[in-house]
């Protein structure tokens, strides 16, 4: 499908993920080309949200091979085969960010130090440094005047703005949208997809998003993946998923979201 | 004669009067004492409760068996053990010294459930935002953890904190000066008690209502969502 000359930066091989009995990745196979925007759609309970908690190092997983950039995620020569060390994990998050469907900001830090707290303790960055940064990246989402607030004083979707500055501030190579919008009133969800469809205009940025927003998902993502008991079923570009799908369970899917 | 004040015992009140510098003196020795060993029950309490959550299962449980041992044994036995029995074994601390850490080593044991419960009320939205930023678990819990469970945590905290002040004139056992302890002494020399227990009490009773209403007033101050960062 990703007839891509580059070699993907993100490759799952065999991984299997298991909740106690339950298998919610099953021999999952899934390449990512660098800069690639990638949708996973599909009912809940399918998978698609797994696959970024793992990339995050969120979950871990019990069977097959996982590399971001060529480290591997079990790291070489650790003792459980399925553990790597928290230096090797470090390692591998320094490359990926997160935006949550809950948003998961700080709520005791103001909206400036949110952002910027992390790119001073992590990144060795000065205070006046990082608060450049995250002032240029509230301007990016629109949020510029509201630095000095606090989450609490913020609407969902202004959170989830101040979610996203948060997570380029660390400069990820890939960046995981979990059901951003999910937990917002409805006439919230514009406002962060308009900062989430800017996004997928920078090149360099890989982008892996979970949604339920159709529409969305057909405008910004270079391929889409629909996703049915722990495995991709089908995927394509976003035309031919939602115009021509083939597999039986993708058409049901789409019939019932889409109404 | 005590710390070169005389006492009157003509009237009661001349009798406190006259007291009152000595019992002065035993007040600093007590509040010294409780600060200290408070300030050992908040960090030590807090390195409890990390080491408790560690990943490592034999760290965890044997931080489990240290905080049970120390709340299920008396804080006097413990007191009688730093003082008389790690001498033998060559480790002699002085009276104040000791007595400061057998509080707050049994203090810790309480405060360390106190924080345990903060932490776990701390939703995993929070640990798994800190995760995603790369920040490391010390830094987590510095500046996301410890900052959002203080104000949840005061109450309790409070309450140990003024549970403590009392219990200090138990230190009095292994020979340290404080109110409780000088007040005995003076009864034991003028065969008059009551005026030396009564200002103890009294002293004992301002020293909590301040210590109450202080945490009162900081719980109003503090902001639900914790300690702001700006």
């Amino acid at each position: 499908m990703t007839d891509n000359v580059k070699p993907p930066l993100i490759q799952f091989a065999g991984v299997t993920k298991r909740f106690g009995a339950l298998t919610v990745l099953d021999n999952f196979n899934f390449e990512v080309a660098p800069g690639e925007k990638v949708t996973l759609i599909g009912p809940s309970g399918s998978g698609k949200s797994t696959v970024l908690r793992i990339l995050m190092t969120l979950e871990p997983f019990q069977e097959g091979r996982l590399t971001l950039a060529g480290m591997d995620y079990h790291e070489p020569g650790a003792a459980a085969p399925f553990r790597a060390s928290e230096r090797h994990l470090r390692n591998i998050r320094s490359h990926v960010g997160m935006v949550f469907q809950s948003f998961n900001l700080f709520p005791h830090m103001s909206v400036i130090r949110n952002v910027a707290e992390a790119p001073v303790r992590v990144l060795g960055l000065s205070r006046d440094e990082a608060q450049a940064r995250a002032v240029d990246l509230l301007a990016l989402v629109g949020l510029a005047d509201k630095k000095d607030h606090f989450p609490s004083q913020l609407s969902g979707g202004q959170q989830q703005r101040v979610a996203i500055a948060r997570a380029l501030a660390m400069r990820p190579r890939v960046l995981l949208f979990d059901e951003p919008t999910s937990a917002l009133d409805p006439q919230l969800v514009g406002e962060v997809l308009a900062v989430i469809r800017d996004l997928a205009h920078e090149h360099d940025l890989t982008m892996l998003l979970v949604t339920h927003e159709m529409r969305f998902a057909r405008e910004v993502s270079d391929r889409v993946c629909f996703f049915d008991k722990g495995q991709i079923c089908e995927q394509g570009s976003p035309e031919a998923i939602f115009t021509a799908p083939s597999h039986p369970r993708t058409c049901e899917f789409l019939a019932s979201v889409l109404g | 004669m005590m710390y070169g004040f005389t006492w009157d015992t003509a009237t009661p009140l001349t009798y406190a009067w006259s007291i009152l510098p000595i019992i002065l003196i035993g007040l600093t020795v007590t509040l010294k004492a409780a600060a200290a060993g408070f300030a050992i029950a908040l960090v030590l309490g807090l390195v409890f409760a990390m080491l408790r959550r560690s990943r490592f299962r034999s760290v965890s449980w044997t931080t489990a068996c240290v905080v049970e041992f120390l709340r299920d044994t008396p804080l006097l036995v413990q007191l009688f053990f730093l003082y008389y029995v790690l001498p033998e074994y060559g480790v002699t601390l002085p009276a104040f010294l000791t007595g400061a850490l057998a509080l707050g080593l049994q203090y810790s044991a309480y405060t360390s459930e106190v924080y345990r419960g903060g932490i776990e009320a701390v939703p995993r939205g929070q640990w798994e935002a800190a995760t995603a930023l790369n920040l490391t678990r010390m830094q987590t819990y510095r500046d996301i953890v410890v900052p959002q469970i203080v104000p949840r945590i005061l109450p309790a905290m409070g309450n140990y904190m003024v549970a403590m002040i009392k219990e200090t004139p138990v230190l009095s056992v292994i020979t340290v000066l404080d109110m409780m302890a000088l007040a005995n002494m003076i009864g034991e020399r003028t065969f008059e008690y009551l005026v030396p227990l009564t200002m103890v009490g009294l002293i004992f009773l301002i020293l909590t209502l301040i210590c109450s209403a202080g945490l009162h007033r900081l719980q109003k101050v503090l902001p639900k969502a914790g300690i702001p960062l700006r």
